[in-house]
């Protein structure tokens, strides 16, 4: 990390707050040593001692910034802590893909991919690991990153709080640190996409209101008289995501030193506290963040306007509405009373419009400028991205309504639709943007490579739609032979038939996600020489002139 | 404020603002798009009307349907359990189970029922053709433990073995060297005697003195040729179908630790026309005796 | 009316605000009923709180994240109330902090596998997944055999989960521990106690190990107890469609 440890990262504040992170960090380090030595359990004195690390390691930073003496220049935008958060997103996306690749391998090859006395790499564990990998590290990181970005550029203001954005982005990466060993060690809550354990989301908590501090205060600060749309997006993400982690997350530990705990909430009530959380986590993190990401993007790199000013403001809220009433539509057919799951439904179909006019506005903005999909990779890939987002939600409406839920729910068609959504739209859109961003933030005139970037495009695209296919095909056929009767009336298949017959399509899954992976390596090594200042020769051998800058 | 301008390739007015260098079109709502959001709220609002949706203090709008899946159900199995019942019904009349083997029509009925049912609770236990594991009977062969007679595998399925049921099948074959009834060395010269049974190579002294504890302390359960005994469960060892195995090691295991496998009871699970059905299925796996 | 929009435009706190109460309703309007509406559990007889052994087996399946595969939720459907049983209730999981109905089934539903199979297969099954069913995909889980459990942990978890609602009594906290060691015991003193606590709980040693309580036996008893506590004798489907 330390190529891209800051020169500039410098504080618009005085020496006044040094002190007072100073304090804090040794408060926090003293919690973290006491904890270690009363800990429970060794799962929580090793978290303990992780903390302790960390909090070791930002005294060591506190000390060499004061040291450097870097002088604060107001003027400037604060862009390390947007690098460093593309380094990030692009080393954890790796990880998480990879990890996709691994538990992939697993339900394709049990016999060659699981080890029975190594707990930590059995499915259940792993599964989780993935998840939060894909969706906290990879997308969280793309998405603080690219709004420290955005807001910057967009309210021509520099980030707010001084070294604030830094804590932000070190705070976040612990609490990966923390949930990923976690899950490693059997330390999870079972909630999907909430599993990391009361302490770690207590400091969550911490790191995402400050977060929301930065984001507000450098909005409150700008030089535009209005806020950009993008900004009302990351700022729904930000607010939201609030509300749902702190809501869903209330247990009660059974020790302020132990790793367990147990959910406020039980039965029914949980199940639906859980998926309002889960769908809004979708609607909030994956959605309404990456839109945020598209409305910058997309209208930067194709370099013409936004297609409507009045579709953004009524998708924007109609959005937001109605995402939140979605959620009983994870729970159809179960022991949540029926109204609730009418509810869902019937909200997820009004979902249908105000999701596809972010589709459209993004689409639409290329009017006028459609000849450059030829030409240029990384737009393509973008726009692919909204294609992938319209159809994920299409599909998702539909899947929504209970008569079609009642076949897709529990099989792998589910899994289809979460990839379309996550390698298509969520990745797609990740990757353009920090296509974009690597020459723009270490001052390159070009990328390294164009026609890597095609490479990636292709080849992640044969690796989606394998994933895809191969999961609609095994989630519908699946759904179907579960409820298959025979011509006596009686059902057709056991349920270990249907496993059996999903094998072929789980060797399809897994070669796709492998294509995706292969993708992603090809565009980090081409960022990697981005940020190094080289360019391909062979591309640009006609045109000397594009001589790598400084 | 920036002013409004055309933009060119497309003829449209800007809103005027500009951030970073992006402006907005100021191009009005899709008239598709508004219309088919109109749509969907206007059906939602309809299928409020016909379904339970909206909450209240006391309780929900139940909505004119009065839908319930739970009474749907109900009312699906109803009329599944209707159109089996012409043949089920059969199966619970027939005086013994045998009729039903003479009966072409109802016997292949039952025998897909039989397999049906299997698939989901029988075989992750004796595997997907009744071919057993160690320690689970196959079923496909003749040689039965308690007995291959209908009734009798009715009965086992019904109530399960030392299944922790009332009716259970219950007899065990003890721990005789973990519970110290007999010596180690009587162990390894009745592992000797029993491989001799089924004509397998032995030590021929060894074997000669298991013998004798053989006839005192096994031949009240396997029968003094250890041809076995399906009124107490006691298997055959004479042929050459083992539960657990017929090495030395495993025979040694045996008789140290005794065995007594756990088939569960179905009567609480499963109907009686099914437990029939599944009885006249796993007859007709091993030929029935 | 858009023109009225440049209004929280240009206010970065009204426009939060105005965000925080937009997305607030919908979660309001859905979730808060669910705590006062009467129809939302059943009522039914026979649930009650797990043992502390059930519970540490659920400690186990929350750890190793059989949820992942496993619902335990079977819907109103006529397939799968033939293949798994009666459909699940909401009282069955009004004990379960947190609930484990799942969102996945890449291995069967689990609500009634209680009583379905034996404790030595379970114990096979659960070490060997393909050695009792060929085309599993179900990850092996050998490290649970012989790892011996700590009895006094038990207290902890029941006074937590009475922090949460359950309604864990005194004499069950107190006895928490040696009721611990007592399920996989059927000659222990405090049997009849046991019994009269739980009643209907399973007391036998549920690992094939008598010598120690073991995650083995943890798991298996909770597995054990899956979906058998409700009394469906004394259950008036009707009374509770909702
Ligand atoms: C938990 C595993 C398990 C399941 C599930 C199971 N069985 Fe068994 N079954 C056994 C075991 C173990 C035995 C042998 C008991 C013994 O050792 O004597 C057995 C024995 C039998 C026997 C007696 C065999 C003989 O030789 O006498 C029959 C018949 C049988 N099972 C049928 C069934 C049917 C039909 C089903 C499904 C409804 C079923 N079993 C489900 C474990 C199981
Ligand atoms: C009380 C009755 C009883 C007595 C006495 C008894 N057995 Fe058994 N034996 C059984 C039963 C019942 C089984 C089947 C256990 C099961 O199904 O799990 C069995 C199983 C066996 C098996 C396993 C067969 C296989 O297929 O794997 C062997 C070998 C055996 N007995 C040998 C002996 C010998 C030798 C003795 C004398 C020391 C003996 N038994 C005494 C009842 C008895
Ligand atoms: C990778 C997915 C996966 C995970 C994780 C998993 N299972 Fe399974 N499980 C399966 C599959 C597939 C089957 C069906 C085949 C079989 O019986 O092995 C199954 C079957 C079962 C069964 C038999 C159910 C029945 O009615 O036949 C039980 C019990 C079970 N699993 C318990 C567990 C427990 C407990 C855990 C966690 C410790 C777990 N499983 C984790 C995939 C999984
Ligand atoms: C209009 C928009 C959408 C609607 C109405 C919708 C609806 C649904 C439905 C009905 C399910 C299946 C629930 C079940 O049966 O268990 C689901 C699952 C899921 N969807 Fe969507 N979806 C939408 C868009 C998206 C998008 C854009 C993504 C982005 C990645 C996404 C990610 C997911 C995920 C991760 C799950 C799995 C949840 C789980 O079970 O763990 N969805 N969605
Ligand atoms: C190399 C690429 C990837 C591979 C091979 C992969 C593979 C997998 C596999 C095997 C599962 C488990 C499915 C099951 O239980 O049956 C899974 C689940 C999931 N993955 Fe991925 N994945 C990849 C990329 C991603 C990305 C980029 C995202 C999000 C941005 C993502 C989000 C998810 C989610 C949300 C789930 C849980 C779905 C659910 O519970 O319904 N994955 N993935
Ligand atoms: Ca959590
Ligand atoms: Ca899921
Ligand atoms: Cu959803």
């Amino acid at each position: 990390m330390t190529s891209v440890t800051p020169r500039t990262a410098t504080a618009t504040t005085g020496g006044g707050d040094i002190p007072f992170i100073a304090a804090a960090l040794g408060v926090g380090l003293l919690l973290a040593l006491f904890v270690a030595a009363r800990a429970a359990d060794p799962l929580m004195s090793a978290h303990a001692f992780i903390f302790a690390a960390a909090f070791v390691g930002g005294g060591f930073a506190l000390v060499h910034h004061v040291s450097s003496g870097a002088k604060a220049d107001p003027t400037a935008y604060e862009f390390g802590v947007v690098k460093a958060g593309v380094f990030a997103s692009v080393f954890w996306g790796l990880a998480g893909f990879l990890v996709g690749v691994v538990i992939a391998a697993q339900l394709a090859f049990p016999n060659i991919f699981y080890f029975p006395e190594l707990g930590w790499t059995n499915f259940g564990r792993l599964r989780p690991l993935h998840t939060s990998a894909v969706i906290f590290a990879f997308g969280g990181n793309v998405l603080i990153a690219t709004s420290f970005y955005v807001v910057q550029r967009t309210s021509r203001a520099k980030l707010w709080g001084g070294l604030a954005p830094w804590f932000v982005f070190w705070g976040y990466q612990l609490f990966i640190v923390i949930a990923a060993t976690g899950y490693l060690m059997g330390v999870t809550q079972s909630r999907e996409y909430a599993e990391p354990e009361w302490y770690a989301d207590l400091w969550l908590t911490l790191v995402w209101v400050v977060y929301l501090l930065v984001f507000l205060g450098t909005i409150l600060k700008r030089k535009e008289p209005h806020i950009y749309v993008a900004n009302w997006f990351y700022l729904a993400f930000i607010v939201t995501i609030a509300m749902l982690h702190i809501v869903n997350n209330l247990a009660i530990p059974v020790s302020l030193t132990g790793v367990k705990s147990y959910s406020l909430f039980a039965g029914v009530q949980d199940a639906l506290t859980q998926w309002w959380y889960g769908h809004n986590a979708v609607g909030f993190f994956l959605t309404a963040g990456f839109l945020a990401i598209m409305y910058y993007f997309i209208p930067k790199q194709a370099d013409r306007p936004v297609y409507s000013y009045r579709l953004s403001i009524i998708h924007f809220w109609a959005l937001i509405f109605i995402y939140i009433w979605a959620g009983p539509h994870h729970l159809h057919y179960t022991a949540l009373p029926e109204w609730a799951q009418t509810l869902g439904m019937t909200f997820s179909i009004m979902l249908w419009m105000p999701s596809w006019g972010g589709m459209i506005n993004g689409l639409m903005t290329l009017s006028g400028a459609w000849d450059k999909l030829r030409t240029d990779p990384v737009l393509r890939m973008m726009v692919v991205s909204v294609a992938f987002y319209g159809m994920s939600t299409f599909e998702g409406p539909l899947m929504s309504v209970r008569a079609v839920n009642s076949l897709s729910h529990y099989t792998d068609w589910t899994i289809g639709h979460v990839h379309s959504g996550a390698l298509g739209w969520v990745g797609y859109i990740s990757f353009g943007a920090l296509y974009c961003l690597t020459p723009w933030l270490w001052k390159r005139k070009s990328l390294y490579s164009n026609q890597l970037v095609e490479w990636h495009f292709w080849i992640s695209t044969i690796g989606i739609l394998l994933y895809i296919t191969s999961m609609w095909v095994s989630g519908i056929m699946q759904g179907l032979m579960w409820r298959a009767y025979d011509a006596f009336g009686f059902l057709e298949y056991s349920f270990v038939e249907t496993v059996e017959a999903m094998h072929p399509y789980y060797i399809i899954r897994m070669s796709g996600g492998l294509l995706f992976l292969t993708g992603a390596l090809i565009m980090a090594y081409n960022l990697w020489r981005t940020a190094k200042g080289d360019v391909r020769e062979k591309e640009f051998a006609a045109s000397p002139a594009l001589a790598p800058a400084e | 404020m920036a002013e409004k301008e055309i933009d060119q390739p497309t003829g449209v007015e800007t809103t005027g603002h500009e951030w970073d260098g992006i402006k907005e079109l100021n191009n009005p709502l899709p008239r598709w798009w508004v219309i088919v959001f109109y749509i969907s709220i206007i059906w939602s609002v309809i299928y409020w009307v016909f379904m339970p949706s909206w909450p209240g203090i006391n309780g929900y709008l139940k909505g004119v349907r009065n839908h319930t899946e739970r009474a749907n159900v109900e009312a699906s199995m109803a009329e599944l359990a209707a159109a089996r019942s012409d043949q089920m019904s059969r199966l619970l009349a027939v005086d013994n189970l045998g009729e039903i083997e003479n009966d072409p029509e109802l016997l292949q009925y039952t025998l897909k029922a039989g397999e049906s049912i299997f698939g989901d609770n029988c075989a992750t236990c004796h595997g997907a053709g009744g071919q057993g594991f160690k320690g689970y009977p196959a079923l496909v062969d003749d040689a039965w433990l308690w007995g291959g007679s209908l009734e009798d595998i009715q009965q086992t399925i019904r109530y399960g073995i030392r299944s922790g049921h009332p009716d259970a099948r219950l007899n065990t074959m003890q721990a005789f060297g973990r519970d110290g009834i007999l010596s180690s060395s009587q162990i390894s010269d009745l592992v000797e005697y029993v491989t001799s049974l089924s004509g397998r190579e032995a030590d021929e002294a060894a074997a000669a003195r298991g013998a004798q504890t053989f006839a005192q302390t096994c031949a009240t359960c396997h029968g003094p040729e250890g041809r076995g005994d399906p009124a107490q469960g006691a298997p055959n060892l004479t042929d050459h179908i083992w539960l657990y195995g017929g090495d030395k090691i495993t025979l040694q295991e045996t008789l140290y630790q005794g065995r007594g496998g756990v088939m569960p009871a179905w009567s609480d699970r499963l109907s009686e026309e099914q437990i029939a059905a599944l009885a006249v299925y796993v007859h007709s796996l091993g030929g029935g005796e | 009316m858009l023109d009225r929009h440049e209004f929280l435009e240009k206010r970065g706190l009204v426009l939060t605000v105005a965000i925080l109460i937009v997305v607030a309703i919908g979660g309001i309007v859905e979730i808060a009923p669910l705590f006062y509406l009467e129809s939302t559990i059943e009522k039914v007889k026979g649930v009650r709180p797990y043992t502390p052994l059930e519970l540490a087996g659920r400690n186990i399946y929350v750890r190793e994240g059989c949820y992942v595969c496993h619902s335990q939720m079977v819907r109103p459907l006529r397939d799968e109330v033939e293949r798994y049983g009666h459909y699940s209730l909401a009282a069955e999981s009004m004990y379960d902090h947190p609930f484990q109905w799942g969102s996945k089934r890449s291995g069967p539903d689990l609500a009634r596998v209680g009583g379905k199979y034996s404790d030595a297969w379970h114990k096979q099954h659960l070490i060997d997944p393909r050695s009792v069913v060929p085309e599993s995909i179900m990850p092996p889980y050998a490290f649970l055999e012989g790892k011996v459990m700590e009895a006094e942990d038990a207290e902890g978890w029941l006074k937590a989960n009475r922090a949460v609602g359950v309604p864990y009594t005194d004499e069950m906290i107190e006895n928490a521990a040696s009721d611990f060691s007592t399920q996989t015991d059927p000659f222990a003193d405090d049997y009849d106690g046991f019994v009269a606590r739980y009643p209907n709980a399973v007391v036998r040693d549920f690992d094939g190990d008598p010598r120690h309580v073991t995650e083995m036996d943890a798991l298996i008893a909770y597995l054990q107890v899956l979906g058998t506590m409700v009394d469906f004798e004394t259950y008036e489907p009707e009374e509770n469609y909702r």
